[in-house]
């Protein structure tokens, strides 16, 4: 039998980690060029030489052992806990080439565990740009350890890592320096104390509060009581520890590493001057945004309109090819139209992740997040609440993981409580049918009125976002710690590769995560709107022929009554006009109803909701939209989709709370029900009061 | 008074003399902010709040709070 050891992939943020993980596991995990992209545990297999199975496993960017927030937390339990099934045989330490002194503290804490240690020196393609030449035999001998000089981005070095792994036993785990000598008398009674245990594990688990396996931590309950350092004196020794490191460090890599600054070329500087300036800086991210919403809108019309025709097409030749019968009626009827409703948005939803991606990679995410710290934390936030707020108009789950690397509570309990009013990518599909149906075409400076209203509705979320957080800045009685430090990247061309993944993954999902939800609510609709029970529905086409016989209909006219007073008393149509009166001083009628429940689900579901109820209510071949415009108010007359009703619903949707992923996400990241419940409840009333404000007013 | 980081203008440069305030978070002197290490001010956002530092080739921003308990040295150009 093969044996699987357990490889920790460990580092600072931003050193390539994951791209080194994806490089052995041949996984697509996320990778971008801002601190803070993994923010939990990623797992995956790699088949080393000489049959070894080597289960890998990636993990957040940390700077020290000492963590300072949750994602970083992750790395230190999982090294003080033995017991842990993922406790790693080897540690690969990945650092940055040209951060390698910062890099290095990391390493000689992890030595100081004793555990095999490799380290990997990654980004190798950038030495000749930097001037950057290195010893490795030399850095090998007195770091005591095995390095692996590698590119993921050039694909090279990565089997040498995998022969080091394969070897691991020939690994030294001696420390590379003695930090106890900070404090030789407190030490030196630690060890006495605790002769069993290993001396920085120990140390470790006195300054900080890890999550520790609990007969441990009782011990050092105990050797914390008899111990007297006072809080601060132990940071100073922290400290101490700290700067005793770095003078390591320093001497090893005085003559292990040569930088020959004539040689290093420097294009932050020059971006920098611009991209963080005061006004050329909120400027040029102001036009990036623009960019963003008239991309989303004007680009991918064309391939929009050709995805709508092609699926009003398809359904209509699959109910002229197959047999007549249940089938294919729901088949034409139910999925086509409900599918439909989804892949229309594929053009959109690539955009948006394409953007969003080309900014994470580029190194450009912690720019904004230097320029907007300032304005953030006057209303509770942080700058890095920036990056959720914005890949939150992807989806709002990832988005509030993101938070993970917030380091003060108060401010990341605020971030993730306000960011599920921002626009996310599955109310895109809700937004664009209905802009397109009450929002005229013209255009104004050259930009559409559509994609302006489009724009506005991402400022009513972020504004919504920013002005709850002003509230519950004050509300929240919270004392928590705040300090803020992020590192500014290097800026770099994105890589095509990592770009065109993610963009694909995440359009993958969103169709397929999405897709599975609507084919069975589509399903289920379509068998509630083509059956129902009693007289009325069963005996319809006698109920209206009488009712319209002094009446000269057409064949045609007749059939469209039928089928619409057969879908009003079908089993949709009773509980949605119960549910009507509830919603009609919004200006919806009972369809609309039906497709905001359904959209609790998943709120892409919603357009397809409405496509396949209409379709079963009609004959003819139409794409959604012209069926949507369609649509008669049943009161009082007229299209039913004005500019009221429309701008009614657009209002609702911007702030209703209706996506049970995110609530789950919510319970699970602020570990109570209290917090996801006052999000439902507050959001979904407020969305309800402005709707009915909004169209009250505007009708 | 002794200077802090906070004094710095926009492209000046300095030698960290003393991090040995409590309100100085360990993580920034694990990211290479030491006694000893040059720092050079490269951006500053409005109201002069975060600070981008350079400090000894490691790029990072602090809040302005912060920088205001690192006890530093300018080096003024001859
Ligand atoms: N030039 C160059 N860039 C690289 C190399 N490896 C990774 N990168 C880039 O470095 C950035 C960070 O890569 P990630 O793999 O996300 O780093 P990570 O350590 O997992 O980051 P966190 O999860 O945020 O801690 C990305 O923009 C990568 O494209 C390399 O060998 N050369
Ligand atoms: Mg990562």
């Amino acid at each position: 039998m093969s044996k699987q050891i357990n490889v920790a992939l460990i580092g600072n943020p931003n050193t390539g980690k994951t791209s080194v993980f994806n490089a052995l596991t041949g996984l697509n995990q996320k990778v971008g060029n801002y601190p803070g992209i993994t923010v939990e545990k990623k797992e995956g297999i790699c088949k080393l030489p000489r049959g070894v199975k080597a289960h890998i496993i990636d993990l957040p960017g940390t700077y020290s052992l000492n963590a300072s927030s949750l994602d970083e937390n992750v790395v230190i339990e999982l090294l003080l806990n033995k017991n842990d099934k993922d406790f790693p045989d080897i540690a690969v330490v990945i650092s940055d080439v040209e951060n390698l002194k910062r890099n290095l503290l990391l390493f000689t804490q992890i030595k100081d565990l004793e555990i095999p240690t490799i380290l990997v020196i990654n980004m190798a393609d950038r030495m000749n740009y930097k001037g950057i030449s290195l010893d490795i035999d030399y850095l090998e001998e007195h770091l005591k350890t095995k390095i692996a000089l590698i590119s993921t981005r050039k694909n090279q070095g990565i089997e040498n890592l995998k022969n080091l792994i394969a070897n691991y036993k020939d690994i030294s785990v001696t420390p590379c320096l003695n930090a106890s000598e900070i404090d030789k008398d407190y030490f030196d009674n630690l060890r006495k104390a605790f002769p069993n245990q290993l001396l920085y594990k120990l140390w470790l688990v006195i300054t900080q509060d890890v999550n520790f396996g609990k007969t441990e931590r009782n011990e050092i309950d105990a050797v914390s009581n008899f111990k007297t350092k006072s809080k601060s004196d132990l940071k100073r020794l922290q400290q101490k520890e700290t700067i005793k490191r770095y003078q390591f460090i320093n001497d090893v890599l005085k003559i292990g590493q040569v930088i020959d600054v004539s040689q290093a070329k420097d294009l932050r500087t020059k971006l920098d001057r611009v991209l963080t300036h005061k006004v050329w800086g909120y400027f040029i991210f102001f036009i990036i945004l623009l960019t963003i919403f008239q991309a989303i809108y004007d680009w991918s019309s064309v391939p929009m309109d050709f995805i709508d025709s092609a699926f009003a097409s398809l359904s209509e030749w699959t109910k002229n090819q197959l047999p007549s019968g249940a089938f294919t009626s729901l088949l034409a009827e139910g999925i086509i139209p409900g599918l439909g409703g989804i892949v229309i948005f594929i053009p959109q939803i690539a955009f948006l992740f394409l953007f969003i991606s080309v900014l994470e990679e580029s190194g450009y995410m912690s720019r904004v997040v230097f320029l907007m710290d300032r304005v953030m934390r006057r209303f509770g936030l942080s700058g890095k609440s920036v990056v959720p707020l914005i890949s939150g108009t992807a989806c709002a789950i990832p988005a509030i993981m993101a938070t993970r690397n917030i380091e003060s509570w108060k401010e990341r309990l605020i971030t993730i409580l306000v960011t599920p009013f921002t626009t996310c990518s599955a109310r895109l599909p809700v937004y664009l049918i209905i802009i397109a149906l009450v929002i005229p075409e013209g255009r104004i400076f050259g930009l559409g009125y559509q994609a302006l209203t489009l724009m506005l509705l991402y400022l009513i979320g972020f504004g919504t976002a920013i002005i709850s957080a002003y509230i519950l800045n004050k509300i929240l009685k919270i004392r928590s710690k705040t300090f803020f430090v992020i590192e500014m990247p290097n800026y770099k061309l994105p890589l095509f590769k990592n770009v065109a993944l993610t963009v694909v993954e995440k359009t993958k999902s969103f169709v397929f995560g999405a897709g599975k939800i609507i084919l069975a609510i589509s399903i289920i609709l379509w068998f509630l709107a083509s059956y129902g029970p009693g007289e009325q529905f069963n005996d319809a086409e006698n109920i209206v022929k009488t009712a319209y016989a002094s009446e000269n209909l057409t064949e045609e006219d007749l059939q469209q009554k039928i089928a619409s007073h057969k879908l009003e008393h079908s089993f949709i149509g009773i509980t949605g006009r119960a549910i009507e009166p509830a919603i009609r001083p919004l200006g919806y009628d009972w369809k609309i109803g039906i497709a905001i429940v359904s959209s609790f689900a998943a709120r892409e579901v919603f357009v397809g909701t409405l496509a396949t109820i209409y379709s079963v209510g009609s004959d003819e071949e139409e794409t959604i939209k012209n069926r949507m415009a369609g649509e008669v108010n049943p009161i009082l007359g007229g299209p039913l989709f004005t500019f009221a009703s429309g701008i009614s619903l657009l209002l609702f949707y911007a702030f209703a709370m209706q996506c049970m992923s995110t609530l789950a996400i919510v319970k699970r990241e602020t570990n109570s029900w209290k917090w996801p419940t006052l999000q439902l409840v507050i959001m979904s009333g407020f969305a309800y009061i402005v709707a009915l404000i909004a169209f009250q007013f505007l009708k | 008074m002794q200077d802090t980081i906070a004094h710095l203008k926009r492209g000046e440069k300095g030698i960290i003399v003393d991090v040995s305030s409590i309100h100085i978070p360990l993580k920034l002197l694990e990211m290479g902010c030491l006694p000893g290490n040059s720092v050079e001010l490269v951006q500053l956002a409005p109201f002069q709040d975060p600070m981008y530092l350079n400090i000894n080739g490691t790029h990072l921003a602090i809040r302005k709070e912060t920088a205001t308990h690192i006890l530093i040295e300018k080096i003024t150009h001859e």
